[in-house]
Order: structure tokens, then sequence, then C-alpha cells
């Protein structure tokens, strides 16, 4: 059985925080047209922070 | 490449899809499952990804830039709360045994019916457009690629007759998969372990082709991501794919787009079968919440740049967007890449297909099929005995009826569409589900009236606001009701009602629906309190955490026989299921034989449960109602149980067996004190005999000694005459003294046991011998009786010599000089060796031969005068041979003589209670 | 006028000692075995003093005890009780029952007889 509620506290709070992150308004401040080595910097502001999400999920779970 | 090649390649993956159904299935059935692995588990939940990801989101991003992602960063910030919610769902459709979405609203809502169906025309309704776009897919990559090496588009709007169409095929074929797969029998829990095995294997062939392409692409074609973007920056209009307003996106919409795929995700019917319904256990949602997000996050890392390539390579072509990720390695002429793409493709389709036709079939079965078979009494029904070849007919038939509707709305209307706007009628059609799940989950006052009410009120809207759009947008309606409303009214126009602006159909439609949708189930729920079965089921939802057992009896107080339950059960699962169901039941139960089984609420609850496997909870509970005497709990009842007053109730209740605890306990303690207390007295009895028993002979010695003392001149007679009784009083003090300890030791368990090999008619002879002078001083006579030899004992020597000579002094002790006699008898029994000491003394009176074993109490009269003795002699005598295991008894009757015997065990006698020390 | 004790004990050597003892000191001495017995010679007798052991068969110390005090015919008689139970309880019981006096077995012969002669009211 899955227990440990902190676990279920940190993931709670990610959710939220990328709730927060993946919306308006802070998903506009990225959006400009700017690039970085090449690669526009929405692209790897959203694709960087989905990466980002994901690592803190195995480490939080894993751990 | 020849469609015969594509063909036989796709068959055969098809081939190696079903050996590994083939394999998963038969590891679980002998216990060894290959999904019972947390990987698996993630991997199979892939199937969210279907030829909609595969082809669609290249198609999105190349129109909408990064407006495709919603779809599923959605998703990955929900997994975060399936650590709350999914773990709920799964813990209660495992507790309840639920078998599908529809299975699952139906049992929250007091195992209604009627919601279970309208759940299940929901799903088929809002799916079928869903299944539409995988056929599509299928078809139109099959077209393309069968033109290989050139890159023709499937004509649009040319109508061939089915049996040229490709996708007709891809249905027949499909339904056929799915129906080998999925309904190659019926099982209790409604799990198909090679089927998920298939999808995992599935999900990991979609995403190394897709990365394949991705990664030919990115670092093939071009050079890399930079070089990609840096190109298509050159493009204005493709500039503007890399912001966010780019093809109508705004934030709106991608919250909008977020939240919809949010809900998709987790009430998708083919989501529930993999997530909930073929979860082997809880714990591999572990794994899934981040192994889950990280499959979609690679499998979406390429789909810009593939989009850009393409836009930019087919600049000006034709070419659709939707097929990039076919045409592009088919543009650089591999061939092989094109084909493993198909293949990716096939896979992305056959997965999505075969799982959602196969959920949708058991609701169609269970939840709309059972029920109105069950209402109109079908005479079929009751004639057949075995009714599980019946059901899975229902759900062979549904499985094609579904597909060929697929078929039919992709021929009639698909052409229209995009991939992804297919697909995303469709989650705002299963996020209809959503309210009734979760306020189910987490609300107790949601009743099946509030869940119908808002159901019906949000798939209305869906359906005038995005389905009827859909079909005006095919050319079935007329498109007028779009721009002008029904009736003329603008405040109905289907994409701005009441003259909404600035959201996107889609965003559009999920607001009013859900809207409607929360506020009915809501409103409609707080209008009366809920009846006794709904509230029953809300508390097992709600509360599934709190239970401890597998709880459900406690709001179905009803009995019925074994006798009646399997051959119910075997209609429907098949008679040797039944009975091995049953029979595993009974073992969990620790009853041998399952006709022994209880006639309790546990066994019905039981026997519900196993028919809820098989034909959904709702119509279980009808099935099982007519066999089973029920006792309907009233509303009361049921509140009483659920009552938070009713838990104190309960804890009342528990605090009153407790203090009932509490009392035995404490009387039990009370008997113990007084047995104590007892014993006490008697200590006290005993030190107050010993007492007694030593200050007599030290009287007399003290008495005498003093007077030898004070009286030099005592002349010579009585000076020898006082000191023997000294002599003898001292002597008596030391036996007494020697006794007394000997009695405390063997008593205490103290006592050394000496035991060897004791040939006990030696012992009887010696002690004869021993006591001949004390016969002789008396003029008693002493009669033996020997057997020739007895068997040897185990035994302390010394003990035994003890308690034959104590026998034989007390015989002496009671018996008239001279005419005295005693018989000494040894002999065997069956049950040991016996010594009987005989006399013809005066016998026991009734009260003598109560207490003649206690200590200090001696036999004897005056006439006799008091016997010499401590009274410790028969108590020790006694101890001794009941340490052997052994009886000291004694008949007699008064004036008769007194016969004591003892019996010493042959066989025992190496066992004895505490081992030799 | 020599005065008459009944020895009532069922220990024989205590007996032999207590007779040996009285008659030393001049009393006249009779005995008996048991409770029973020492009713019997109590009456028969007539003696000044008893010298009355508590555990007898029979009939105890205390029941004989208590039948001469409630017996006026007896009422001259003194009591001396002897007992091997050194009971604070047995004590009072004895005392409370009418006995004239007390004594724990192993008694000292002196104190014995000093007790015995001041019951009867003689001195040495």
């Amino acid at each position: 059985m899955i227990k440990a509620t902190l676990t279920g506290q940190r993931l709670m709070a990610l959710f939220l925080l990328g709730a927060v992150l993946f919306n308006y308004p802070l998903l506009s401040i990225f959006d400009l047209p700017r690039v970085w080595a090449g690669i526009p910097l929405l692209y790897l502001y959203v694709f960087g922070l989905w990466l980002l999400l994901v690592i803190l999920m195995i480490w939080i779970i894993e751990r | 490449m020849s469609s015969a090649t594509i063909v036989a390649v796709s068959f055969l993956y098809l081939v190696l899809l079903f050996a590994i159904a083939w394999m998963g299935d038969r590891r679980a059935d002998q216990g060894r499952s290959i999904i019972a692995n947390p990987t698996i588990y993630a991997l199979s939940l892939a199937v969210y990804c279907t030829t909609w990801t595969y082809y669609g989101s290249v198609g999105r991003a190349a129109s909408s830039g990064i407006g495709f992602l919603p779809i599923f960063i959605g998703p990955t910030l929900a997994v975060c709360l399936w650590w709350f919610v999914m773990l709920k769902m799964v813990r209660i459709g495992k507790t309840h045994r639920i078998t599908s979405i529809a299975d699952f609203i139906a049992s929250r809502y007091g195992k209604s019916q009627l919601l279970g169906g309208l759940v299940t025309v929901i799903a088929v309704l809002g799916v079928i457009p869903y299944i539409a776009l995988q056929l599509k897919a299928v078809s139109g990559s099959f077209m393309i690629l069968a033109h290989y090496p050139e890159i023709v588009m499937p004509t649009q709007g040319v109508s061939r007759s089915w049996f040229l169409d490709t996708a007709f095929y891809v249905a027949l074929s499909m339904a056929t998969f799915t129906i080998l797969f999925g309904t190659r029998h019926l099982d209790a829990t409604e799990r198909h372990e090679g089927l998920v095995a298939a999808v995992a294997f599935e999900s990991v062939v979609k995403l190394v082709v897709f990365l394949a392409v991705g990664v030919f692409v990115t670092f093939g074609m071009y050079d890399g991501f930079g070089d990609i973007f840096s190109r298509a920056a050159e493009f204005p209009d493709l500039a503007q794919l890399m912001r966010m307003e780019a093809g109508g996106n705004s934030f709106g919409s991608w919250f909008a787009l977020s939240l919809l795929s949010m809900l998709a995700v987790m009430f998708l019917p083919r989501q529930f079968q993999v997530a909930v319904v073929e979860n082997v256990n809880e714990n591999h949602l572990r794994r899934a919440i981040w192994l889950f997000p990280l499959y979609l996050f690679l499998i979406n890392v390429f789909v810009l740049p593939i989009a850009l390539g393409g836009l930019m390579h087919f600049e000006g072509k034709g070419v659709d967007a939707d097929a990039f990720v076919l045409a592009l390695p088919m543009a650089s002429g591999h061939g092989w890449l094109a084909l493993l793409v198909f293949i990716g493709g096939l896979s992305a389709a056959t997965g999505m297909v075969i799982v959602e036709t196969i959920a949708l079939s058991t609701m169609v079965c269970n939840d709309l099929m059972m029920p109105l078979l069950l209402r109109m009494q079908w005479e079929g029904l009751r004639r057949r005995e075995d009714l599980s070849g019946l059901l899975l007919g229902i759900r062979r038939a549904a499985i094609v009826v579904i597909l060929l509707l697929g078929y039919l709305y992709f021929r009639f209307a698909g052409e229209a569409h995009a991939l992804v706007s297919i697909g995303l009628i469709s989650f705002a059609a299963v996020a209809q589900f959503a309210p009734a799940m979760l306020l189910g989950m987490y609300w107790r006052p949601g009743t099946r009236a509030g869940a119908l009410a808002g159901l019906s009120g949000g798939f209305l809207v869906w359906l005038y606001t995005l389905l009827l759009p859909s079909f005006a947008k095919s050319g079935w309606l007329p498109g007028a009701f779009l721009e002008e409303g029904v009736f003329g009214l603008e405040a109905l126009r289907p994409y701005h009602l009441l003259g909404m602006e600035g959201l996107d159909p889609i965003a559009h439609s999920l607001f009013w629906s859900l809207l409607v949708n929360v506020g009915a189930c809501v409103c409609v729920s707080l209008w009366r309190r809920p009846s006794a079965v709904e509230a029953g089921q809300a508390t097992l939802f709600v509360d599934v955490f709190k239970q401890t057992r597998p709880a459900g009896d406690a709001f179905w107080r009803a009995s019925a026989h074994v006798a009646d339950l399997l051959p119910l059960i075997g209609r429907f699962i098949g008679p040797e299921r039944a009975r091995q169901a049953f029979a595993e039941y009974a073992r969990s139960r620790g009853v041998a034989d399952m006709q022994d089984l209880q006639a309790d609420a546990g066994l019905v609850h039981f026997a519900e449960t196993t028919l809820a496997g098989a034909i959904g909870s709702a119509s279980a509970r009808v099935m099982v109602a007519s066999v089973v005497k029920e006792e309907p709990l009233g509303l009361d009842e049921v509140m009483n149980i659920l009552d938070e007053a009713s838990q104190v109730r309960a804890y009342s209740r528990r605090l009153e067996q407790k203090s009932r605890e509490l009392e035995t306990a404490t009387r039990e303690l009370r008997t113990a004190n007084e047995r104590l207390k007892e014993l006490d007295l008697l200590k006290d009895d005993f030190m107050s005999s010993v007492t007694h028993e030593l200050r007599t002979p030290l009287t007399s010695i003290r008495a005498f000694s003093e007077m030898l003392l004070e009286d030099p001149e005592m002349d010579l007679d009585d000076r020898q005459r006082f000191l023997a009784i000294v002599v003898s009083e001292t002597e008596r003090l030391t036996r007494l003294v020697n006794q007394v300890l000997d009695m405390a030791k063997i008593e205490s368990g103290h006592a050394e046991w000496d035991n060897c090999e004791v040939d006990l008619k030696e012992v009887v002879e010696q002690a004869a011998w021993s006591t001949s002078q004390l016969f002789r001083d008396k003029g008693v006579q002493l009669e033996m009786s020997l057997p020739e030899r007895v068997p040897v004992l185990l035994a302390d020597r010394d003990r035994l010599m003890q308690v034959v000579l104590n026998l034989l002094s007390n015989a002496v002790k009671f018996v008239a000089r001279d005419s005295g006699q005693v018989w000494l008898r040894l002999f065997e029994t069956d049950e040991g060796l016996r010594v009987d000491v005989e006399d013809n003394g005066p016998g026991l009176t009734e009260d003598e031969y109560a207490l003649v074993f206690e200590k200090f109490r001696q036999g004897g009269n005056t006439m006799t005068g008091k016997p010499q003795g401590t009274g410790l002699g028969l108590p020790i005598s006694r101890q001794i041979i009941e340490h052997y295991g052994g009886r000291l008894w004694v008949e007699s009757a008064p004036g008769s003589g007194a016969c004591f015997s003892f019996l010493m065990p042959c066989v025992k006698s190496t066992e004895t209670k505490d081992d030799a020390r | 006028m020599t005065k008459k004790i009944l020895i009532a004990d069922d220990e024989q050597n205590i007996v032999i000692s207590l007779e040996f003892l009285m008659k030393r000191e001049g009393f006249v001495v009779c005995i008996a075995n048991d409770g029973r017995e020492a009713l019997e010679k109590i009456r028969s007798e007539g003696p000044d003093l008893v010298l009355l052991d508590v555990m007898m068969p029979h009939k105890n110390g205390f029941d004989v005890c208590q039948e001469i005090k409630s017996d006026p015919a007896l009422q001259g008689i003194r009591v001396l009780m002897l007992t091997a139970k050194g009971r604070e309880t047995e004590v009072s019981k004895g005392l409370a029952l009418g006995a004239d006096a007390y004594m724990t077995k192993p008694f000292s012969t002196k104190e014995l007889v000093a007790k015995v002669k001041s019951l009867l009211e003689m001195t040495t």
C-alpha cells in the first residue's frame, strides 16, 4: 500500500508549481522572440520545465 | 512499396503482438504474471498516445506551434495528483470489482442501472469519433506508404465504395484482433494480462520509432535542433510558430486544453481500463507517476522539429502535415524507415482501438445490454443454463458494432476534420465523467439524481456545442445554426453560447458543459437526502481507505446458500470458473468444503462482487437479489452506520465491550486473589501445625532436662527413663525437621530425584526387612506375596523405599498388639506395578478417610494411643508416587482394616514429570 | 490438705514429665489422655486445678475449659491452659473462655510450678 504522506504532499506541491509555471502569466514572460543556441526561448522553457518536473518526480518518489 | 508487402508486414507484426498477448495470458494462468511490474504498468498507460499523438501532434504543431503541448502537459501535471486520486480509484476498483468507468459511476450512486447506461451511451458516442480517427490514420498512412516512392496524399472527398476502402478492412481486422485479444474468455475480474503486455510492447514500439524519425529528421536531414529552428526562423510564418499566438493559440485555450487532457487521462474508458481495471498492484502507481510523464516528454521532444522540417521540406507541395512523420522518411528515400513508421502508427492505433473497444464493449454488455435483458425478462435468459457464452457474444457483437460505427463516422464525417480536432471532441465528451467521478470519490452527499442530472446536462451541452457543429461542418446538418443559432436566436450559437466570445470552440464547450454538469450535480444532489443504498455506497467509496476489511456487506444484510449462488454465478462466468472462485473463497475462510460455507452476508457480498466482475455491479445486484433473502436496511440504519454520531456510538460500543472485558478480568483477578488468600490460610495452618509439632517434643525435652538438672539426686531408674525420652523426642524432632524440609522441596519442585533403574521387588523386600524389628516388637505378622520378577522402573530408589517403609510402619502403628496382621503384596497390572499394604487394624472412619492424606492429620484414637509419627509421611509418599505419574490411595471401612496401595506406571517411568536433574 | 491436679494431654512424654513434676511438688495427680476423659475425670475426681492441653483428640482444651466454666458445680476448679500453638489469638481465646492462666509450650518447669502454686494460693 502506498502511504508516505510527505511524498503525497510533495507531489501536490509539484502539481501546484507546475500549474503555475505552465500557465499565464508566467508563461508569457518567456513568450519572446529570443533564441538560445538557435532554439527559441519558449520551446526551451516549456521542455526544460517539463524535464525538470519529471526529474523532481523521480527524486520525490524514488529517493 | 506494394500493398501486399505492407499488409504482410502488418500481419506479421500483429501475429507478434498476439504471441506476446498469448504468452502474457499463459503466464498469468500459471501465476507468474509478466505484467506484475511497475514499468509494464506505466508503459501500458502510454496507450494514451494514439495515432493522434503519433501523426496528429506534428500536424497540430505545424499549424499552431507549441499549441499541441497542453494535451501532454495536462497529464504530466495530473499525474502528480494520482498519488491521491488514482490510488483511490484503484482501491475502490479493486474493492468493488469495478469493470469499467460506467460500472464505477453506477456503483457509486447506488448501483444504478440507469446511470451506468447513460455513462455507456456518452462514452460510446464520445469515443466513436476517436476510433474513427485511428481508422483514418491507419488507412491514410497505408495509402500514402503504398505509393512509395511517390508521395501522394489520399484523395479527399472522392467517394470510394466501402469494399474498396482500406479503412473498412482496417476496421474489420481490428475488430477481429480485439475479439481475439479481449473476449477469449469471461473473467471474473475482467482483467486481460496478455492484452496489457501487448499494449506495453506497442508503447515501446511507437516511442522508439517516433524517436528514430525525430533523430533522423533532426540530425539526419538537418544539423540538430539549433539548425532546424534557425532555418525555420528565416520564414516569417514559421517563426510565428515559436510564439504563443500562433494559429489562434491563447493562454485561455492553453489552460482549457491542459484541464481537458488532465481529465481525459483519467476518465477516458481505455485509460480507466489500463490504470484501474488492469492494475495488478497499487504500488505500481509509484513508478507510473514519473515514468508516464517521462514517456510523454520523450514522444514530444521531436514533434516541433519534425513539423518545422516537414513544413520547410514540403513547402507548397500539398503534403498534409498530419502525414509528415511518414512522408519525411519517404521523401529521403528511406523506405524501411517509412515502413517502420507505419508499424509504429499501427501500434498506436491498435493499442488504442483494442483497449478502448474492450472497455466500451464491457460497458455496453454490463451496463446497457444486461440491464435491458434483465428488464425485458427475456425468455432465452431464463432457459439458458450457461450464460457466459451469451455474454461473450454480446461483447463480441459490441466490438464489431463499435468499430463499424467508427468506420461510418470516419466515412461520413471524419474527412472534414484534422486528427486533432476529432480527438478533442472525444476528450470533451469524457470530461463529462469527471464531476460524477470526482464528486463521487470525495463528496458524500452526491446522489444518483444529481449524477444523472449533471451527466445528462453536460452531455447535452457537449452535444450542442461540439458534436452537432462538427456534423454541420461535415455537411450532415445545415451549417446555418452555427452562425445564427437555433430558431435564429443569437444567444444559442453553438460556439458562442449567450454571446460568449474569446474562447475557442473546445474551451467554450468545456466551460459551459462542466459548469452545467457540476452545477446540476451539486444542486440536484442537495435537493434531497440520499437513499439508503446511495448513502451506503457513498461511504464505501469516499472512505475506502478507512475500511480495514473489503467491506460492502455492512449495507447488504442478506443471506443465501452456496447451493443457490453457485449455479447463478456459474450461469454467467461458466460453472467451472464459478466453482473455482467459490472454492478459493472457501479456502480463504478456512472452510474445506464450499458447501459448508456459512450463508451470511459475506458470502452474498462475495457472490455479488464476483458476478459484478462479469456483468457489472448494477446487474449483479439485481441477479443476486433474485436468489437471496434480503432484509432491506432502512435509511436510518444506514445513516446510523455512517453518521459521525454512529461512529461515536461505535466507539462507545467498543468502550462498553472493553469495560465488559475489564469486568471479566476483575472477576478473574478477584477469584485468583481469593484462591491466594485460601492458599495463604493453608500456609498459615501449615506453619501453625509445624510450630505445634516442633514445640511438642521440645516441651518434653525441656521439661525433662530441667528436672534432671534441678534434681541431681533423682534415682537412677527415673534418670535413665527420662534421658531415653529426651533422646527419642530429639529423634522425633529430627525426623520432623527432615520431613518438613523434604515436603517443602518436593512441593516447590526443588527436590532432587536420583533416578536409576529400580527393581521394585527388591525395594519391597528391603523395606520389609528394615521394618521386621518393628513387627517383631509389636508381635505383628507380616505376610508377603511377591512375584518372581517385575519389570524394572526408572525412579529414585530411596524415595520408593521411603514410601514402602512409611506404609509398613503406618500399618504396624495401627494394628493391635500381638493379634495384628499385615499383608504386603506386589503385582503387575495393565497400568503398572502395584503395591498393597493391608492391615487388620481399626480401619478409617469417614472423617479420617478424607483427611488421611492431609498434612499433620494423623489417624488414631484413644484406644491405641497417639501414634508415633509426624503426620507428613502419607502426604510425602503421595507426592513421590504422583511425581512418577502414579497413584497412592486407600481403601478402608471402619472396623475392617485398611489397605493402602500405590501404582507405579511402568512405561511412563522413563518420562517423569521433571527429568532427573 | 494436698491439692489434686488433673493433667490432660495426649502427648505421653509430656504427661510423664508433668506427672513427675507435680508429684515432686507434693500434689496428688490424676491423668486424662483426651478431652472427653478429662471432663469425666474432672467430675469424678474433683481436682483443684487442671493442666489443660489445647490440642487433644475428641474434645479440645477450649471446649473442656468452656464446659468447666459454664458448670456451676465446677466453679472452684482452676484451669491452666497449655498450648504448643503460641499464637496471640489462642492465648486470648483461652483467657476469654475463662481459663485462669495460660502457658505456651515449651515451658519452664519452675514457672509452671510457680504458676500452679499461685493459682492454688500457696506459696513455697
